[in-house]
C-alpha cells in the first residue's frame, strides 16, 4: 500500500527535519534508497526546481516527491504526513510558551532568542546577496573589481528599495517587477 | 468561519510568494500578518522564528502554525498551514505533470534572476524593523555579532545557536537584570 507507506514515511521525515526544508534531504536520499519510488537523478532534479518555484523548499520537496512516487493522491499524503507533525509539536509548544510568557525564565530565553533570530537571517540574506548581486567566479578570473559586484543588480536592488521606502507596496509588485526586469533584460547574462 | 477563511487565504499568499526557503517570507510576513491583520507583533513574529528554527518541522510551516493557533487555536493552526501549502501543492504538481525541464528555461532562469535580486531588498528592509526591536542593549548586540560571523564563516547547526542564545538569555535576564538592560 503505496500511499499509506508514503504518508508514514513523510511523517518520520517531517518528524526528524530540524531547522529548515533543505536538512530533510538525507531523509529523501534514503527513502529512495529503501523504496526505489525515485532515483537519486530524479531527486536532484528534484531538489533544483523545489528552490527555483515559490513555496517553502521542504514542502516542495515533498510534494514533488509525492506526485513521482503515486501521482496527486501521493502528492498530497506526502505533503501531509510532512506538516502533522509540525502541526502537533507546535501546538503544543504554542500552549506552552502562553501559560508560561511570563515567567521570568522564558522572558530571558527569548530576550536572547530574539537576537539569534536577527542574526541568522542576516546571515540569510549574505547568502542570497552572493548568488545575486556578487559574482565570485567572474572576480577571481579577471582579478577587476568592477567584476566583483553586478553593476545591473545593484541598480536594480536600489530600485526596488527606493519604490519600497516611497510607496510601501505589497511585495508581490517589488517580486513581480523584478520578474519582468529580469527577463527583459536577460539577467542570466548580466549577472 | 471567516477569520479560518482568512487565515487559509493569508498563508496561501504567503506561501505561494515565498522564493527560497523560510527566511525569504519574512517580508511577507509582517505585511500580512503583522500589518494588514494584527494576528501577531513584530517581537511575537521574532519569537516564533527563534522557536521554529529549532523544533522539527520546516520553518514556514512551523509559524503558521503559531499565528494559526494564536488566533483560532487548533484549528486555526490547521487552517494555517494548509493554507501555507496549499500553493506549492498546484504549483509543483503542475510543473512535474507538465514542464519537465522548468528550471532549465531561459525566461524562468532570467525571472529568478530578478526576482532573488528583489528577495535580497525585501529581506533587508524586513530585519532592519526587526534589528530595531530586538537588539536593545550591549548583551543582544554581542550576541548578534558573534552568532552572524559564525554562522557566515563556519558550518555550524542553527539549532546550536538558538539552544545557547535560549541559556544565555535566562542568565543575563534573570541574574544581571533587574527590569532594566544589560550594562
Amino acid at each position: 500500500m503505496i500511499y499509506l507507506q508514503l504518508f508514514w514515511e513523510f511523517f518520520k521525515v517531517g518528524l526528524f527535519t530540524v531547522g529548515g526544508g533543505l536538512a530533510s534531504l538525507p531523509f529523501l536520499y534514503d527513502i529512495s534508497d529503501k523504496f526505489g519510488w525515485y532515483t537519486h537523478a530524479q531527486l536532484a532534479d528534484m531538489i533544483a526546481i523545489s528552490e527555483s518555484t515559490p513555496g517553502p523548499i521542504g514542502i516542495n520537496m515533498a510534494t514533488y516527491v509525492g506526485f513521482t512516487s503515486a501521482g496527486i493522491i501521493g502528492s498530497v499524503l506526502a505533503t501531509l504526513g510532512f506538516i502533522i507533525p509540525s502541526i502537533i509539536i507546535v501546538s503544543i509548544v504554542s500552549g506552552f510558551l502562553k501559560k508560561f510568557s511570563e515567567n521570568k525564565f522564558v522572558k530571558g530565553a527569548f530576550y536572547g532568542l530574539r537576537a539569534v533570530s536577527v542574526a541568522l537571517i542576516c546571515a540569510a540574506l549574505v547568502s542570497v546577496v552572493k548568488i545575486s548581486l556578487i559574482n565570485i567566479p567572474l572576480f577571481q578570473e579577471t582579478g577587476a573589481v568592477l567584476d566583483l559586484i553586478s553593476i545591473p543588480g545593484i541598480i536594480l536592488a536600489a530600485a526596488c528599495y527606493f519604490i519600497l521606502k516611497k510607496w510601501n507596496p505589497h511585495p508581490v509588485f517589488v517580486l513581480g517587477g523584478s520578474a519582468v526586469v529580469g527577463i527583459l533584460l536577460g539577467f542570466v547574462g548580466l549577472i | 468561519m471567516k477569520e479560518l477563511l482568512e487565515l487559509f487565504l493569508a498563508f496561501a499568499r504567503i506561501g505561494g510568494l515565498t522564493f527560497g526557503g523560510g527566511y525569504a517570507m519574512l517580508p511577507m510576513l509582517q505585511r500580512e500578518v503583522v500589518e494588514n491583520k494584527g494576528w501577531a507583533t513584530e517581537a511575537e513574529l521574532m519569537d516564533y522564528y527563534a522557536v521554529g528554527q529549532c523544533i522539527p518541522g520546516v520553518i514556514a510551516v512551523n509559524t503558521a502554525v503559531f499565528v494559526g493557533n494564536k488566533v483560532k487555536g487548533l484549528i486555526g493552526a490547521i487552517a494555517a498551514s494548509l493554507g501555507v501549502v496549499a500553493p506549492s501543492l498546484v504549483i509543483i504538481v503542475a510543473i512535474a505533470a507538465f514542464i519537465q525541464s522548468f528550471s532549465e528555461l531561459e525566461i524562468v532562469q532570467n525571472a529568478f534572476a530578478g526576482i532573488r535580486v528583489a528577495v535580497c531588498v525585501l529581506i533587508f528592509t524586513a530585519v532592519v524593523k526587526l534589528f530595531k526591536k530586538a537588539i536593545i542593549d550591549k548583551f543582544t548586540f554581542a550576541l548578534f555579532a558573534v552568532v552572524f560571523l559564525l554562522s557566515i564563516f563556519v558550518d555550524v547547526s542553527p539549532i546550536i545557536f538558538v539552544v545557547a542564545a535560549a541559556v544565555l538569555g535566562i542568565i543575563v535576564h534573570v541574574f544581571f537584570l533587574k527590569g532594566g538592560k544589560a550594562k
